[in-house]
């Protein structure tokens, strides 16, 4: 029985792990500009050994070190915390069609990253007043929601959903309204373009606060892997399970909370990543939490470094936002998923 | 183990409860709509913290204790059944094992054992790979005792375990419930089940308790006009001799 389960999932991670290290120097290799895949691996050992590269080779080197290995890496730390995030949210709010965004707090990130681009506001930053201001306004979003969702009785599924929507429509509404009052086109394609998710841009330096926020994050569901099966069951069994149903949903609000500021600020409101992937891994593992966060996050990585090659691939030199791809493979997923035999998409 | 409840109270809806059941005994709770059944028995599994008394097992107070540790000791099955993914019956069942585990500790050799004696001993070893959201709910309520068991507690409480199935499923579920040797508190609804299956049962009216004690001292025609409105007729179980009600709804009676 679990036995089954457990023989079946190792060999699925190691599997999945092999995956991402091709998807990694795949992610790398590709673009506008393709760089063969050995070289790549080659530049990758230089790098990191310390080993020598020629002087023709520095052009290479500098796309593959400087450009496309910082965004191939946030790629996969975002596509890691999306899903992971997307796990914990939809047994926190008990809800199978929840996702990183449904709290609302992408949608308060995105008026202040809308604002910086409409405004100018955080001018001084440079490169990173968009994300400082994404943090800083879904830090806002996180609390008021928050405020608003929670009773004496501690935060209820119901409650957070509903409140989340609502803040939601507002946040957009805002962040319409910047879009509309922008000085020039530029900045309000810069703003939908910011909405809908992109890599484009990253540097080294946005890379380790996102990785640590997302290992840390991870690390701490996985401890409560075990607690958020009992969850799922409903407050009244977790209780009788020994669960303490308020303290754990408020952390795990905060946690979920913390981890999609920092991965919409970094790369934007990724649209299906944290709704489609928790599905798609269930239907392969089951809904064993302990198994679905190991997976999950190994498959939403390798997944959305494909997404953003293909952003970079389909329209060369254009960019497309990785919402678009997201959405134009995520809808006719779900539908699959939803009309296939023996999966039962959400509680009875 | 046993368990009594010492007056509790809960603003507005229950006042001063104090009932108990002895070790090994299955005692039932009945009474009419908004009583206060289910209110009590949440205060038991601490779903609801009550404003006054105190829940004592073996003369300990249950409420000062970790959630974690009295899950180890009191189990309950609750009338909250959504389940919102699709866990299969073996992993619904390990859930049990959740108060006795820390935060990276792997199942043993044990806990795969107990959840698979747990299904046997409630008939759904066939069960296991199933998914629950397909089963029954005859089936699921046994699957959910499973789990009760594999938390092995002392004290099983139960919320209207016979809700929503037919006759046979009742009679299976209320003598496998009987069967288990636990100490039971359960709410009923069926005054002939709670008096076919219960050592003992309290009657809550208004958020009080009027009477407790055997099925045939307390379950009579008289306390069921009183607390419920209704008149009724004691006739004797043919087979097994258990005192029975037999109901006359008001407005028909000549």
């Amino acid at each position: 029985m679990t036995a089954v389960r457990v023989a079946r999932t190792s060999p699925l991670v190691v599997l999945l792990v092999v995956v991402l290290a091709a998807s990694v120097v795949a992610g790398v290799a590709l673009g506008p500009v393709s760089i063969p895949f050995g070289r790549v691996v080659g530049f990758l050992q230089a790098a990191v050994t310390g080993g020598r590269i020629e002087a023709v080779d520095a052009g290479q080197y500098r796309i593959v070190w400087d450009i496309r290995l910082p965004r191939v890496l946030l790629a996969a730390v975002v596509g890691a915390g999306l899903s992971v995030v997307g796990v914990a949210i939809q047994a926190m709010v008990r809800n199978a069609l929840a996702d990183p965004y449904v709290l609302g707090i992408s949608s308060g990130a995105s008026v202040g990253a809308v604002a910086v681009a409409t405004l100018g506001l955080f001018a001084s930053l440079g490169i990173y007043a968009m994300s400082a201001a994404a943090f800083l306004s879904a830090l806002g979003a996180t609390a008021l929601v928050y405020l608003a969702a929670r009773t004496r009785a501690g935060l209820t599924p119901l409650r957070l959903v509903l409140t989340g929507t609502a803040m939601a429509y507002g946040f957009q509404a805002l962040t319409l309204l910047l879009v509309f009052q922008a000085p020039h086109g530029e900045a309000a394609r810069a703003a939908m373009f910011w909405l809908l998710g992109s890599l484009g841009g990253v540097t080294w330096g946005a890379l380790p606060v996102a990785a640590a926020v997302v290992a840390v994050g991870t690390a701490y569901l996985l401890a409560n892997a075990r607690r958020l099966n009992g969850l799922s069951m409903g407050d009244e069994t977790a209780t009788t399970l020994g669960i303490d149903v308020v303290r754990m949903r408020r952390r795990l609000f905060v946690v979920t909370a913390g981890m999609t500021g920092v991965l919409v600020a970094v790369s934007g409101a990724v649209g299906f990543v944290g709704l489609m992937l928790p599905h798609l891994v269930r239907m392969v593992v089951g809904s064993d939490h302990r198994r679905v966060l190991v997976v999950a996050p190994l498959a939403g990585a390798s997944f959305l470094i494909w997404v953003d090659v293909a952003a970079r691939m389909v329209a060369p030199p254009e960019e497309l936002p990785l919402g678009v791809i997201t959405a134009a493979l995520g809808v006719p997923c779900f539908v699959f998923l939803m009309r296939r035999r023996g999966y039962v998409f959400g509680g009875s | 183990m046993d368990l009594e409840l010492d007056s509790i109270s809960v603003d507005g809806i229950v006042d001063g409860i104090s009932l108990s059941a002895g070790t090994g005994e299955v005692v039932g709770v009945v009474g009419p709509n908004g009583s206060g059944k289910s209110t009590t028995l949440r205060c038991v599994y601490r779903a609801l913290k009550p404003s006054g008394g105190a829940v004592l097992l073996d003369g300990r107070d249950l409420l000062s204790l970790p959630l974690k540790e009295s899950a180890r000791r009191l189990a309950a099955l609750t009338q909250d059944s959504h389940v919102e993914f699709d866990f299969t019956v073996a992993e619904v069942v390990a859930m049990g094992r959740l108060p006795h585990k820390g935060a990276f500790d792997r199942d043993t050799e044990r806990d795969h054992d107990l959840v698979t004696d747990a299904l046997r001993r409630v008939d759904a070893g066939h069960l296991a790979e199933r998914s629950f959201l397909t089963l029954s709910g005859g089936e699921r309520q046994r699957v959910l005792i499973a789990r009760a068991l594999v938390q092995e507690p002392d004290v099983l409480v139960l919320d209207e375990p016979t809700n929503h199935l037919d006759i046979r499923h009742q009679l299976d579920v209320l003598a496998l419930v009987r069967g288990l040797g636990l100490t039971v508190l359960m709410v009923l609804h069926d005054l002939n089940l709670a008096a076919a299956y219960c050592d003992r049962v309290h009657v809550l009216d208004g958020g009080r308790v009027v009477a407790g004690g055997k099925p045939a001292d307390v379950l009579t025609p008289d306390l069921v006009q009183a607390v419920f409105g209704v008149r009724a007729h004691l006739v004797q179980h043919p087979v097994s001799g258990v005192p029975q009600l037999l109901f006359e709804h008001p407005e028909v009676s000549p």
